[in-house]
């Protein structure tokens, strides 16, 4: 790809300042042999980009305006891409004729999309994600902290808890839940009493099942993002006095939550989905909202597809807030932060604005 | 005069390997005190059983009068327990040869991290304090980079700042400048050498013998996990008595 000539890298080659006291002043004609007005146009070009790249004044780009003209060159092109762009959009268009022509009556969609019930279901999902994946995160997090501990009690419950959990299926497990009065018959903490059946609502049964599964595939998640720090990480924190609660919240979980926040986005999106499964033990959430109007209304078909547009749409969203908690994360970690979504269609728009052959 | 850092047939061993067998020395306060020898010879793990990094396996190691990672009652040892450890390491400082800067954090809120989350200190305090640090080593104008931003030079010299914010009375530097540039191992010495002329007690693992002769004040050559030689820097360095000490020098110098 052809660059600008100078310094691809910034900040790669910058000369190491010298300690306060010989520090060269401003017009040193040693070592400044770039013109005053350029270190002006630098420094304003360095307000102009700073809002964009939001880092560090170090990763200022080189002033082009003392480096030597751009190339311009003829870039190869990619027919191959044309090829199976047109291939696959031949494809969907295949796909979607298809569908069109089955036996599913697509005007009850729309119709309903935002059925209050639909709207209610979609709710309880989100909640129910929500709440889930909590108990799972400071699970996970409890139970790695555990499996990592020295103390080896703590060390093989995490152990076996992991075990247990991540050995049975989620749907078994939930069917556990709904079934366990069967064997506890009242449920009496002290201060709280009551019949199980009472106790251990729909709701309940869902989060225990969903969320202590959760928590077993999170301490695998949380103990390699422990892993993955560097333990002079931990020595130097240590050195410094901090305990090892203060240096696990302050130094190793910080550095840990970069290599810990992709795969628990993934997570969340698996939950969302995995959330459909509590139909089985009589929780209604947006699945069984469907079914139902589904079964009433006489088009069980359409309403899983608007079920599944539903769940789609609540993973997409996800999606992009995964991405820009991951940006939050990689920051200290990496030099310049990858652009945000919104940056890469601009510099896209940008680069196809501009004259073929210069670099965007 | 008693001794800041005291070792008596301090052994160590990892599994079946002997690392340290038996090393006995004085380090006086105020006092540089510089290791040298060749790599594997067990005197970065010296170093680090100073503030309790690693365990010793035999002998007695005192800092301060007080014993390291254990409390004698009669003739019992007590091992101490984690917080009165982290309490004993708040007075020793460390620098290590990768920096280890915490690289989440900007320079400034390295260097104020130990003081305001170990000690307590309000922020304004320990901000006042770290500007004053960074602006000793030379960084007051890099007080907002994160350490990615900043040359290994620079980088160590933020460790240097963050390790005197707990204002100690023991500095141990463990091949400061081992992972730099040579032309940024200037900066760092300049910092060490300050800090020497204020009288702060350090020992100091280099392979920088220049240091050793002009700043150091004692020395000691480490072989295989014994003391070969010691004395004073420039009778050491300019007349080793010892043969290891004679092969090891003309190797270095």
């Amino acid at each position: 790809m052809p660059r600008p000539g100078r310094g691809a890298r910034p900040g790669a080659s910058r000369p190491e300042p010298s300690p306060p006291g010989n520090r060269p002043g401003p017009g040193d004609p040693g070592r400044a042999p770039v013109p005053q007005v350029s270190n002006r146009l630098a420094i304003e070009r360095l307000l102009v980009t700073a809002d964009i790249k939001k880092t560090g004044p170090e990763d200022v780009p080189p002033p082009p305006a003392a480096g030597p003209e751009a190339i311009r060159a003829i870039p190869v092109r990619h027919y191959g891409r044309y090829v199976t762009a047109i291939l696959a959009i031949a494809l969907f268009g295949l796909v979607v004729y298809a569908f069109s022509q089955g036996d599913i009556n697509w005007g009850t969609i729309p119709e309903y999309f935002f059925d209050d019930r639909i709207i209610e279901g979609v709710w309880k999902t989100l909640l129910l994600t929500v709440l889930s994946m909590a108990i799972g995160i400071v699970g996970g997090i409890l139970l790695a902290v555990m499996r990592l501990s020295k103390n080896p009690v703590t060390s093989s419950i995490a152990w076996f808890y992991i075990w247990f959990f991540r050995g049975t299926p989620v749907l078994v497990q939930l069917f556990v839940w709904f079934n366990l009065g069967l064997v506890f018959q009242y449920i009496n903490l002290g201060f709280y009493r009551d019949e199980w059946s009472d106790f251990m609502t729909p709701l309940l049964t869902a989060l225990l099942g969903l969320g202590l599964n959760e928590a077993a595939y999170m301490a695998e998640i949380c103990r390699a993002g422990l892993l993955s720090v560097d333990e002079g990480q931990t020595e130097a924190s240590h050195a410094l006095g901090m305990s090892h609660s203060k240096t696990l919240r302050r130094v190793v979980i910080p550095q840990a939550m970069r290599v810990i926040v992709p795969p628990t986005g993934n997570e969340v999106i698996n939950m969302l989905k995995t959330t459909s499964l509590v139909s089985a033990v009589q929780y209604a959430e947006l699945f069984k909202f469907a079914q139902d109007i589904g079964s009433a209304s006489g088009a069980p078909v359409e309403m899983y597809f608007l079920a599944a547009a539903w769940y789609l749409v609540m993973t997409s969203i996800l999606s992009v807030g995964q991405y820009y908690l991951e940006r939050y994360y990689a920051r200290g970690s990496s030099r310049t932060l990858p652009p945000t979504p919104l940056q890469k269609i601009r510099s896209t728009v940008f680069s196809v604005r501009r004259p073929k052959g210069v670099s965007a | 005069m008693n001794a800041m850092v005291k070792a008596e047939g301090v052994h160590k061993s990892f599994g079946p390997v002997e690392v340290l067998k038996g090393i006995d020395l004085e380090v006086a306060p105020r006092e540089v005190f510089c290791l040298i020898g060749p790599s594997g010879s067990g005197k970065s793990t010296f170093l680090r059983c100073i503030n309790h990094l690693e365990k010793i396996s035999a002998g007695r190691l005192s800092v301060d009068g007080e014993l390291v990672g254990y409390r004698q009652k009669g003739d019992k040892l007590y091992e101490l327990k984690d917080s009165e450890v982290a309490l004993k390491r708040r007075d020793i400082g460390m620098v290590f040869q990768r920096f280890n800067l915490f690289p989440h954090m900007s320079a400034i809120e390295n260097v104020m991290e130990a003081p305001v989350q170990v000690k307590g200190e309000s922020k304004a305090v320990a901000r006042a304090r770290a500007e004053r640090l960074l602006d000793r080593v030379g960084l007051a104008d890099k007080a907002g980079n994160y350490p990615s931003q900043l040359s290994g030079g620079q980088q160590q010299r933020v460790a240097i700042a963050r390790a005197l914010a707990m204002e100690p009375k023991l500095m141990l530097f463990d091949e400061p400048t081992s992972a730099l540039d040579p032309e940024l191992v200037g900066d760092v010495l300049d910092v060490m050498r300050g800090l020497a002329e204020d009288g702060m007690t350090m020992v100091v693992v280099t392979h920088e013998m220049g240091f050793a002769r002009e700043v150091g004040d004692a020395l000691v050559f480490m072989d295989d996990g014994v003391v070969v030689e010691s004395g004073h820097p420039r009778d050491v360095l300019t007349n080793p008595r010892h043969d290891r000490t004679k092969a090891f020098l003309s190797k270095v110098l």
